[in-house]
């Protein structure tokens, strides 16, 4: 066996999440045709880390979404790894933008990192539970300032 | 986190699986041969992408399988040098903490990559960082089961091929030696220890305060001012979310 290029392409979550997710439906389509002896490690390293991803916001990602992403991000000037880790991460706070750009504070202002968390978090759909209670939380607290 | 990696394997497909297409045979074979298995110097193998070549198919005398070279590229995980990952705490030793992604488990932060001041508890097996406000220390344990956010610092593959019979005093102590050490083929070294140093000033945080993070659980969010900014002159307000147990 021999490597040509051990660092052809970089893959977003997203993308191994779609690919083992049709892996998985084509095995389950062809039925128990395969010898079982074999197939475990891919079993289980398929199975590990479908659970590994499903956990990211990569679940609620698609292709669409993804190339709008690529597209917003041109002007921020950053470099093709810090995008990948804020796809996969979906940052919401400017800690953890600064832990994921190297330099921020050389590279980015403050109103720069605002507008970066800002395009991050509109076009990349978080989990809709959480954000269902943040709004809820939102109109509850709205509520009471306007009873008071 | 995960890369795409071109290479090239013959594969051999014996006679009785010849009915079967050729694509949907050898994709089966590499997926047998590679998949959640470790590559020396490339990474952890998790599945085979696509075929991007497949030459000629050759039946060599005295082995009625057919043998056809593949180009093909798979997916491996193969995290990069300061990438940040998620993962859970899956023990405490005095060697550090072991962390695990689930389908990855190697992964240890030496004690010097956790957050300073750090001491390992020995009664109940974890370290725990022990933070210093004007309040009074706070300690937070390191968990098992706690989510916890790093950074990538080194990677270490180890060849484990077997190697040829050892020496002649070895084969006399057989009963003893039947365990070998078992060493992971692909180690990652990270740290949980972030350097907040700018150009200029050193910035100090200290926490202002302690809400829980979400009900029930044991989690608390640390709001952390920061103290000093020499260069912009003000103080600014961050959180952050450890996965941390405060008792």
């Amino acid at each position: 066996m021999e490597v040509k290029d051990a660092n052809a392409a970089l893959l977003s979550n997203f993308e191994v999440y779609q690919l083992l997710t049709d892996l998985k439906q084509q095995r389950k389509e062809s039925g128990k045709t395969k010898q079982s002896s074999g197939q475990q490690n891919l079993n289980t390293i398929m199975y590990e880390t479908l659970k590994y991803i499903s956990k990211t916001p990569c679940r609620y990602q698609s292709p669409e979404i993804v190339r709008e992403f690529l597209v917003a991000m041109k002007d921020h000037k950053l470099t093709k790894a810090e995008k990948l880790q804020l796809l996969n991460h979906r940052p919401v706070t400017a800690v953890e933008i600064q832990l994921m750009v190297e330099e921020s504070e050389e590279r980015l202002t403050e109103e720069q990192i605002e507008s970066l968390l800002q395009t991050v978090t509109t076009i990349l759909p978080g989990d809709p539970e959480e954000q269902h209670r943040d709004s809820a939380m939102a109109t509850e607290d709205k509520a009471a300032t306007d009873v008071v | 986190m995960f890369v795409l990696v071109e290479m090239t394997d013959t594969v051999r497909i014996p006679p009785w699986q010849f009915e079967r297409k050729l694509n949907e045979s050898i994709a089966e074979e590499l997926n047998k041969k590679l998949a959640n298995k470790v590559v020396y110097n490339v990474g952890l193998c998790i599945c085979l992408y696509d075929i991007t070549k497949l030459e000629d198919s050759y039946i060599f005398p005295g082995d009625g399988a057919s043998h056809t070279k593949v180009h093909f590229r798979y997916v491996v995980f193969h995290p990069f040098l300061d990438e940040i990952l998620i993962g859970q705490i899956k023990s405490c030793s005095q060697d550090g903490v072991h962390v695990s992604i689930g389908f990855f488990d190697d992964i240890v932060i030496p004690p010097e990559s956790l957050q300073q001041p750090a001491k390992f508890d020995e009664a109940e097996q974890v370290w725990v960082w022990e933070y210093e406000t004007e309040e009074g220390a706070h300690d937070l344990y390191m968990d098992i089961g706690e989510e916890i956010r790093f950074r990538v610092v080194d990677e270490t593959f180890v060849d484990t091929s077997p190697t040829g019979p050892s020496s002649a005093e070895a084969s006399t102590s057989n009963a003893t030696e039947e365990v070998q050490k078992k060493e992971a083929p692909y180690t990652l070294v990270v740290t949980m220890c972030i350097n907040f140093y700018s150009l200029v000033s050193v910035v100090v945080y200290s926490v202002s305060e302690i809400a829980p993070l979400s009900q029930g659980t044991d989690c608390f969010k640390l709001t952390m001012k920061q103290s000093q900014n020499e260069r912009s002159g003000k103080g600014e307000k961050q959180s952050f979310s450890c996965g941390c147990s405060v008792f």
